[in-house]
């Protein structure tokens, strides 16, 4: 039996003092923690994927000294604004907002909270907490142009988007530049479908453009649903966001896979180190962030060339799609000869280039 | 434009009405008892997770389809149980299980994301299927043929049948069957989990026939179409059959008038903007909404106790 006198009660007590006060301080020195507003569900296998991927890259990397929470399925509007607050509340002090349409919405919430960091992505509007960062996913575009263009036998070529969006059109026009490049007379038909996904939706576009004669369709929504739909046909497509080709190995010539793990990692230990700026990053192909997926046995060997040498124009700064003369869809000369278009250009682009049919 | 451009684009209308016509048939048979739910979306997606694994575990599409029916009858009896047991509220209740279903349907779907599953080969030989002028009739997955079949069986159940004569009776008067010895509550149930079948077959046609895939609310909001579509019906299965092809054409249209861009024909299609085309379905069941109202006695095609809890005076 234990006698309880008050000298052992005292101990009890103390060594009791001492435990809870041990938790706490394990408790405050763990971790910082990062929150991720993500626009479509993680299970895309596309663009939230990917930033999915990129979110596991920084818990891979620093997992003891950060933790990362996500909302995925956040709509672009309003209703993004509480759902932003609620990770600043849970005590996020870097929140990453992963798209175009969570702009001003972002904005609010860092007026809100100067102590938190926010990151938004493919954005322009800066503040002292809130950077941008963005992908130049139009570099990819420019080779899975420069292979449509090529390959294509109808020269008319599908183009399946969201909205109209500065990195929509980039896409666009990168794609149609690239593909006349190789074949003058090719045009692109373009369907805006007001999605970044909506499977049903997006195949019965794909199928529309092609009945219409489109024998290769790029998508710029986030389901694989139209390369199902063009492997059912026997026609080609590309992957968006992340290698397809396990939803259709004969129809994925390629992909442009967005790889933001690097970037998230960066970002997260600038934080841990309180180092934290407000920058405008906009990586591509030469810092890695847009990495084309493996090539279809189905291109051709001169066709692999030609978007190799793309790849490496990029990479070597030798190569920009966005060189002069560009002219509109109504043929009015947007860049002269020679002249490149700048990024400032480039990030509020919203205008197609010539070639580009759509109604939208 | 040529005809094969016209055949494609039927089967593609086709293809975007089979999955609201599958899930307005099954809706028109549980509001025709007097049952209002709303949580058709939630079953879709319930029905779309469930014969997508049942098919990957199964490799037979057939036995997908029958999992798919019965994952949308077994969320539905969640729906049942509630408000006719417990006489919950209809309308919360039914928007409680689409929220539901889709979440649900995303819990069980998180280790079934990019898999790929068998399809349904053609029931008919490839000479005919894949024929560009006779793959109008013979090119389709064996659902689009289903739902086909089911509207005429649906119409003549409720019309020519004894049992199609109770539910309705059910539907019409609750009290008035209740006292001549019907199971007001029994006939509900049935009607609830064909509702929820019919409902889980057509979101098993986004699942394992348009996109053979699995992605979180892949349904896409086609489930408060099918919803709309019974009222803009009125409750009757022709006008559904009509309205749900006429649905699929707006939808269709609106790609087709954005495609076509700047090319040459139909002129006046470009003229309007394609979100307008967008809005049509939704606008044309306003439009049919305000009809059937102004016809003097107010919702007269509506089955009178829809969306009433029966509450047994004995």
């Amino acid at each position: 039996m234990t006698t309880l006198n008050r000298r052992s009660l005292m101990k009890a007590v103390g060594a009791a003092a001492t435990l809870s006060l041990v938790g706490t301080t394990a408790h405050a020195a763990d971790k910082v923690k990062i929150g991720f507003i993500f626009l479509g569900p993680i299970g895309d296998y596309g663009w939230t994927w990917a930033h999915n991927k990129g979110r596991e890259a920084i818990d891979a990397a620093l997992g003891d000294k950060v933790e990362t929470i996500y909302v995925e399925n956040v709509a672009e509007d309003a209703s993004a604004i509480p759902l932003i607050r609620d990770l600043a509340q849970q005590g996020c002090k870097l929140i990453f907002t992963c798209s175009y349409g969570y702009m001003d919405q972002t904005l609010a919430v860092a007026a809100e909270f100067p102590d938190v960091k926010f990151e938004h992505c493919t954005g322009f509007k800066r503040t002292d907490n809130v950077a941008t960062y963005n992908s130049k996913f139009h570099e990819g575009r420019a080779v899975l142009g420069t292979i449509a263009g090529k390959m294509s036998k109808s020269g008319s070529l599908g183009y399946l988007g969201s909205y109209k969006v500065p990195e929509v059109v980039l896409g666009v026009n990168a794609f149609t530049l690239a593909a006349q490049k190789q074949n003058p007379a090719a045009t692109v038909k373009l369907v805006l479908i007001d999605s970044w996904f909506d499977p049903p939706k997006e195949a019965a576009a794909t199928e529309t453009l092609i009945n219409l004669g489109c024998d290769i369709v790029t998508t710029h929504t986030d389901s694989p649903g139209p390369l199902q739909i063009l492997e059912q046909k026997g026609l080609y497509g590309f992957g968006q966001g992340a290698d397809m080709s396990a939803f259709a190995p004969t129809a994925h010539l390629t992909a442009i896979e967005d790889i933001w793990g690097p970037y998230y990692v960066q970002r997260a230990q600038a934080i841990v180190d309180g180092t934290w700026t407000s920058t405008d990053t906009w990586d591509g192909m030469k810092e890695g962030t847009v990495v084309i997926a493996p090539y279809n046995a189905a291109i051709p060997a001169d066709v692999v060339a030609l978007a190799d040498a793309v790849q490496a124009g990029y990479k070597d700064g030798s190569y920009d799609i966005f060189t002069g003369p560009i002219f509109d869809q109504d043929g009015v000369e947007k860049v002269k000869a020679g002249e490149i278009m700048t990024l400032e250009q480039l990030a509020t682009i919203d205008w197609f280039v010539k070639g580009v049919e759509s109604a939208s | 434009m040529s005809p094969e451009f016209i055949i494609a684009s039927i089967v593609t209308i086709i293809g975007l009405t089979t999955p609201i016509l599958l899930a307005g048939l099954g809706e028109l048979i549980t509001e025709k008892s007097g049952v209002l739910n709303l949580g058709v979306e939630g079953m879709m997606l319930m029905g779309a997770i469930s014969g997508f694994v049942i098919t990957a575990l199964t490799f037979n599409p057939w036995l997908g389809v029958i999992g798919a029916a019965a994952g949308g009858a077994l969320s539905s009896m969640l729906f049942a149980v509630l408000v006719l047991q417990l006489n919950s509220n209809q309308v919360a209740t039914g928007l409680a299980l689409s929220i539901f279903g889709t979440g649900l349907s995303s819990l069980i779907g998180v280790s079934f994301t990019g898999r790929i599953v068998p399809q349904f080969g053609s029931i008919f030989p490839d000479v005919l299927a894949k024929d560009p002028i006779w793959k109008l009739f013979f090119g389709y997955s064996p659902l689009v043929y289903f739902a086909l079949i089911m509207v005429p069986l649906t119409a003549w159940f409720l019309k020519s049948t004894r049992a199609g004569l109770i539910l309705r009776a059910v539907g019409e008067n609750d009290h008035s069957a209740h006292s001549i010895g019907y199971s007001v509550t029994g006939v509900r149930y049935a009607a609830i989990a064909f509702g929820g079948a019919m409902a889980g077959i057509g979101g098993a046609y986004f699942s394992m026939v348009i996109t053979p895939m699995w992605a979180e609310k892949m349904t896409a909001g086609r489930g408060w179409i099918a919803l709309a579509l019974v009222v803009f019906a009125g409750w009757r299965t022709g006008r559904l059959l009509a309205g749900a092809y006429f649905f699929g054409f707006l939808m269709w249209l609106e790609l087709f008038a954005k495609a076509n861009g700047f090319g040459p024909s139909l002129p006046f299609i470009q003229a309007i903007p394609s979100q307008f085309w967008a809005a049509m379905p939704y606008v044309m069941t306003v439009v049919a909404l305000t009809l059937i109202s102004s016809r003097g006695n107010v919702g007269a095609s509506a089955p009178a106790c829809l969306g009433k809890p029966f509450l047994p005076s004995t």
